[in-house]
């Protein structure tokens, strides 16, 4: 039950999913863009949001090519778990392990309130604590959540079961309101929206606590 | 050897800030201005005098790191 949180210069979501983590039951590593591996035995790597390299070039871009992306994409090729927050959405498309891009809003607009989320597939271990067609309640705050992808690979999304949650009402113009999907292989989930923000029932509705819980269930019955 | 690389939206991609530019606009009183795309572009100085080589290295760039080829087209100029 390991997890290992990335931190980029800028992340500033990274100690919220630890956190997050911490509170499922996991045994958390912080690890630093810098490392080259990560710790033995770890099942499942975080990538949070924040602002990496203060957003320059695009979104995600530089963290993408950072020392420790090799390892995060050996543990991907293994069959570890791995969940992209935010920004860490955005740095998952910019390694390619997720496909598509996150471009600026449509609105122009930084968006920052709660969200619904409906639920499109409960086949993932992120999903699995979730029904199809539930809606839950979490927090979103970008600037660059506006999912693209070609028509082809959209179709291969659907066609695949892997948009994992899409917006009850659509704050970014992204294609198909989408708000975080799957790697083919169903064990990469990338998402805009923080369920690390709506873990804590102190402060809140912790509706987003389900996707960490689901993550422990497949972990410990593996 | 100086190289510069014009980095756009592709073609059918929406470009919300080049919107947003064109609405500016039509509020200045600039009348006419159908259509506003947004890019970057990106200058680079090389050791290199080899202008061949310098042009292959600048396109291993872009593909790599300076354009996301998902949503962006890019261009390199030479010299």
């Amino acid at each position: 039950m390991k997890a290992a949180i990335i931190t980029f210069p800028g992340s500033n979501c990274d100690r919220d999913l630890a956190t997050a983590f911490e509170r499922e039951g996991f045994e958390v590593a912080r690890v630093w863009h810098k490392d080259t591996a990560l710790p033995e035995g770890t099942d499942v790597v975080g990538v949070p949001g924040g602002f990496s390299y203060g957003d320059y070039l695009r979104c995600g871009a530089i963290a993408a090519r950072s020392p420790i992306v090799a390892a995060m994409t050996a543990h991907v090729t293994r069959g570890g778990y791995m969940i992209g927050i935010c920004n860490g959405f955005q740095i998952l498309t910019e390694t390619g392990l997720l496909p598509g891009a996150l471009m600026r809003n449509a609105g122009l607009k930084f968006v920052c309130r709660t969200v619904g989320l409906r639920v499109q597939t409960s086949d993932s271990v992120f999903t699995s604590a979730l029904d199809k067609g539930q809606v839950i309640q979490v927090p979103l705050a970008h600037h660059e959540g506006n999912y693209v992808i070609d028509d082809d690979g959209l179709s291969r999304l659907k066609a695949e079961d892997r948009i994992a949650f899409t917006y009850t009402e659509n704050p970014n113009g992204s294609v198909a309101d989408i708000a975080g999907i799957l790697s083919d292989n169903r064990r990469v989930l990338g998402m805009m929206p923080h369920p690390e923000r709506a873990a804590d029932p102190a402060l809140g509705p912790a509706e987003g606590r389900a996707v960490f819980g689901g993550i422990l269930q497949a972990v410990v019955s593996a | 050897m100086k190289a510069k690389v014009t980095v756009m939206l592709k073609a059918g991609v929406l470009d919300p800030q080049g919107e947003a530019v064109r609405h500016a606009l039509g509020s200045l009183g600039f009348a006419g201005v159908e259509k506003v795309r947004q890019g970057k572009v990106i200058e680079l100085d090389l050791a290199t005098t080899d202008r061949a080589e310098a042009e292959a290295e600048v396109t291993a760039m872009c593909e790599k790191l300076l354009a996301n080829t998902v949503i962006e087209s890019y261009q390199v100029e030479i010299g």
